[in-house]
């Protein structure tokens, strides 16, 4: 059961991944997105991690793309559509990356992972927490703190950059 | 671990996602369609931090971690470059990137 919801979610994420780069319009292409982000989130349910698939859908489909649709909005016309590079760029780059990613592949297949068996040890959130707040060995409370500085900083520049002219021209 | 299903499946799909990121980041001109494609390259990487966490070292956490951590950076760099890019449009009103070169003056 699980193995038939992995194939459809991953034939889900490739297709949708597939039309969110090629799309000619650009509204198209961040819903397409919004389907793989789903997907990945849905993942994140099969493999059993329900905190890290809530942050998922709450951060990525909720925020991110309603800023992408929202400055899609506000910067293009609805009804233009994207320029499409020419056949031999597309060509050529398409052969990059598929070499890239049987070379990947290639890397991936031979390798010998050492899978752990017969874990069926539950992650529970209260776990999670309490390794971000521990300050013992292996402990994550220095990013933690360092990344809450991070977002704090990015917010107050995004909100300086997006003002722009207005802010510096009174001075 | 999803029964049924090895590692090698999971990472064989987070490896086609992460270089269709790439063939979108590369082919396209606009530039929010080059942010989508480094979305979809960030949401590979987080996918097999989490995968190789759990069949690897399943009684670990780290993985998770991480991918908290990822998920975050690209919210900030989202949020950042989509007001330089509406400050940019509002100079140049273009978004593409081979109008964009303010900053060569």
């Amino acid at each position: 059961m699980e193995q038939i919801i992995f194939y459809i979610l991953s034939l889900i994420m490739v297709v949708f991944a597939i039309a969110s780069v090629t799309s000619r319009k650009i509204l198209r292409a961040v819903v397409y997105l919004l389907f793989v982000l789903i997907g990945i989130a849905g993942f994140y349910f099969l493999i059993d991690y329900n905190y890290l698939a809530a942050i998922q859908l709450t951060v990525y489909a909720g925020g991110i793309i309603v800023l992408f649709i929202f400055s899609v909005l506000l910067i293009h016309h609805i009804e233009s559509k994207l320029e499409v590079p020419s056949l031999g760029r597309r060509l050529l780059v398409g052969f990059g990356s598929l070499v890239g990613a049987s070379v990947t592949l290639f890397t991936i297949w031979s390798h010998p992972f050492n899978v752990a068996e017969n874990s069926t040890k539950a992650t529970e959130v209260a776990d999670i927490g309490r390794g971000f707040l521990s300050y013992g060995e292996g402990g994550f409370i220095l990013p933690f703190e360092v990344i809450s500085i991070l977002l704090l900083a990015a917010m107050i520049g995004a909100i300086i950059v997006a003002k722009g002219t207005r802010l510096t021209q009174k001075n | 671990m999803i029964p049924g299903v090895t590692i090698y499946e999971i990472l064989t799909v987070t490896t086609l996602l992460f270089f269709i990121g790439v063939y979108g980041f590369v082919t396209r001109k606009n530039l929010i369609s080059i942010l989508l494609s480094v979305e979809l390259m960030l949401n590979a990487v987080a996918i097999n931090f989490v995968a190789i966490n759990k069949y690897l070292y399943p009684d670990m956490l780290e993985g998770v971690y991480f991918s908290v951590f990822i998920i975050a950076v690209a919210a900030a760099e989202t949020a950042l470059a989509i007001s330089i890019i509406i400050n940019l449009y509002r100079l140049v009103t273009s978004v593409d990137v081979n109008v964009t070169e303010t900053m060569k003056h």
